[in-house]
């Protein structure tokens, strides 16, 4: 087995037994590249919660692990989760896009669909519809 | 002596006839092995084992059909009694690992950009697919920035340069 898989073999266990599915684990140039879909918010808390234990605050830079939730489908309630700002929901997806509206923070809001991992079109109660930034998106469980 | 000499002949013929008779009715192990090899040249990684006529298969092939193959190959042979067919379907082996997708340094930059301008502090960088964060930031909030910048699939994030407070 090689090394980084040895160091981060509880991480790699924890996602096969909360049972992330698409789990994708490759080294390339030194990096440990573990990719995957968990069923729930919580197992991808308690998979960074683990891969923080075992590099304390991720600075060894062995790591990139992309880590999505299969609640996020269509249809779902996201809660917009901004340190405190208003989130904003542009036009098209990108930064260089027009702001069409903005979500709260903590407010719920509707996916629609993900135009890709990092845009996605979301509806708010009041019908604002746009593109939003996922990472500040969480689905409701 | 004569008589002697006669039934000394009878008996020797009698004995080549029970060799020839036994010979053609039954095929020695030794022969039907031989056969059943050379009908099991189809079948790479199946060997044969020849017991009194039975033949034991055994080995590994990767599906079925291969396993099926192998005992008909065998039975054709003349001189098989039967066939004990033990070889195993290996399960197919794991596809080749997926190459680690790295996002191009153009479309990693906008989408590093705009995440990190959500982070006071912080300064990052592109190059050959490696984000270089410096700067200073607090735990959790650079936990959520390396979540975020992990999802943008690059090829490694590079934190040495970060002081964590």
């Amino acid at each position: 087995m090689a090394a980084l898989q040895d160091k981060y073999k509880e991480l790699i266990d924890a996602a096969q037994a909360a049972g992330t599915s698409n789990l994708k684990v490759n080294e390339l140039d030194g990096v440990l590249h573990i990719e995957g879909e968990a069923p729930t918010g919580a197992v991808k808390d308690q998979l960074w919660n683990i891969y923080g234990k075992i590099d304390p605050n991720f600075l060894t830079g062995d790591v990139v692990m992309n880590i999505n939730v299969a609640t996020a489908v269509a249809g779902a309630k996201l809660k917009v989760i901004t340190e405190s700002s208003n989130l904003n929901i542009r036009k098209g997806p990108g930064t260089d896009q027009p702001v069409v509206g903005k979500a709260a923070h903590n407010e719920i809001v509707s996916l629609i669909s993900k135009q890709s991992d990092q845009w996605w079109l979301i509806r708010t109660d009041a019908g604002e519809e746009g593109y939003a930034y996922a990472q500040y998106l969480q689905p409701v469980e | 002596m004569i008589m002697k000499l006669k039934h000394l002949t009878t008996v020797i013929l009698s004995v080549g006839l029970l060799f020839m008779i036994s010979c053609k009715s039954k095929p020695k192990d030794a022969d039907i092995q031989a056969a059943v090899t050379t009908a099991l040249q189809s079948s790479p990684g199946v060997s044969a084992d020849v017991k009194d006529g039975v033949v034991t298969l055994s080995g590994s092939v990767a599906t079925q059909a291969d396993k099926d193959a192998a005992e008909a190959a065998v039975k054709l042979n003349q001189g098989v009694k039967s066939v004990v067919n033990n070889v195993t379907v290996a399960p197919p082996p794991p596809p080749p690992a997926a190459p680690v997708e790295v996002t191009a340094d153009d479309s990693l930059k906008t989408a590093v950009a705009s995440i990190v301008k959500d982070f006071p502090g912080i300064q990052a960088d592109v190059k050959d697919g490696v984000i270089t964060i410096t700067g200073e930031q607090k735990a959790d909030r650079w936990k959520k920035l390396k979540m975020a910048l992990d999802a943008l699939k690059p090829k490694k994030v590079d934190a040495s340069g970060l002081k964590v407070k």
